[in-house]
């Protein structure tokens, strides 16, 4: 599969409270490999899981900002992220990466060597 | 007893204007000023929480990815409106797009708080994406305790 699929269907409109609401992505492909960018308001670096296992990616979060007072009238706030990514195989796992700048999640995934045009030279 | 909205002293500060402008333009718009209509929005809106306690308004706003002088914070009487604009990351241009679910581009939110504030302490942060606006809350409008004098 040539791109970077949602392995089942982890987003929903509709989440109740506190249960894990899986973020707003934007999937980018370019020479080199492909671009994820993930919504986590309230996630800091320490709450941040991001897991690879057998052609899956799993992006984690935990929101880590307090309630500053009794709760008068909420929206979109749930705790918790959660979506899981089915990767395409050129991708170079051993060499994502990725940084987590104001609640924005930005993870580069480079496409293996083998994988990017190359051309051949005929002598 | 007549109940009057408490009103912030006109000043000569823009933005307030703007707001007072909005104001108008969302009363136009459902017709009556007085409905208590909460919140009126334009393009995208921002998740809101509100808290609150005995001293304070605590307003947060999920704002990710965002540039601090790219949001906007305007306060006119018992209105407050959080505005701005989220743009794509500029080495991205051209690349091709696999989704896009994230929301990119300008957003303006006002809504209506339910206490007077001392609008010359609100405070505002900005940490992991979420704007905290913190609005101490007038005198006049905190709870008193009323003592009972016996005999």
């Amino acid at each position: 599969m040539n791109s970077i699929a949602e392995k089942e269907s982890t987003k929903s409109k509709v989440v109740p409270y506190g249960r894990p609401v899986a973020p707003d992505v934007n999937i980018y492909e370019t020479k080199d490999g492909y671009v994820l960018e993930a919504d986590m308001p309230g996630v800091a670096p320490e709450g941040l899981e991001i897991t690879v296992e057998s052609g899956t990616l799993a992006i984690a979060g935990e929101r880590q900002d307090v309630a500053p007072g009794i709760l008068t009238d909420g929206e979109t706030r749930s705790s918790r992220y959660h979506r899981v990514f089915e990767l395409d195989p050129q991708i170079d796992t051993a060499r994502i990466n990725g940084r987590l700048n104001d609640g924005l999640l930005t993870l580069t995934l480079p496409k293996a060597e083998a994988a990017k045009p190359r051309k051949i030279e005929v002598r | 007893m007549i109940l009057t909205r408490w009103q912030e002293p006109e000043t000569g500060w823009s933005p307030l204007k703007q707001m007072a402008l909005l104001h108008n333009e969302v009363d136009r718009f459902f017709g009556n000023g007085d409905l208590g209509i909460p919140a009126a929005w334009q393009g995208a809106t921002p998740g809101l929480d509100l808290f609150e306690d005995h001293e304070k308004l605590v307003l947060t706003a999920d704002l990710p990815g965002m540039k601090r002088e790219n949001i906007d914070i305007a306060v006119e009487g018992d209105l407050l409106t959080i505005s701005g604009e989220r743009r794509d990351s500029e080495d991205l241009k051209g690349a091709e797009i696999h989704r896009a679910e994230r929301f990119l581009g300008k957003f303006q939110r006002t809504v209506a708080l339910p206490a007077v504030v001392e609008s010359g302490k609100i405070q505002a942060a900005y940490q992991n994406g979420v704007l905290t606006i913190t609005l101490p809350k007038a005198e006049k409008a905190k709870p008193r305790k009323i003592e009972i004098k016996g005999s």
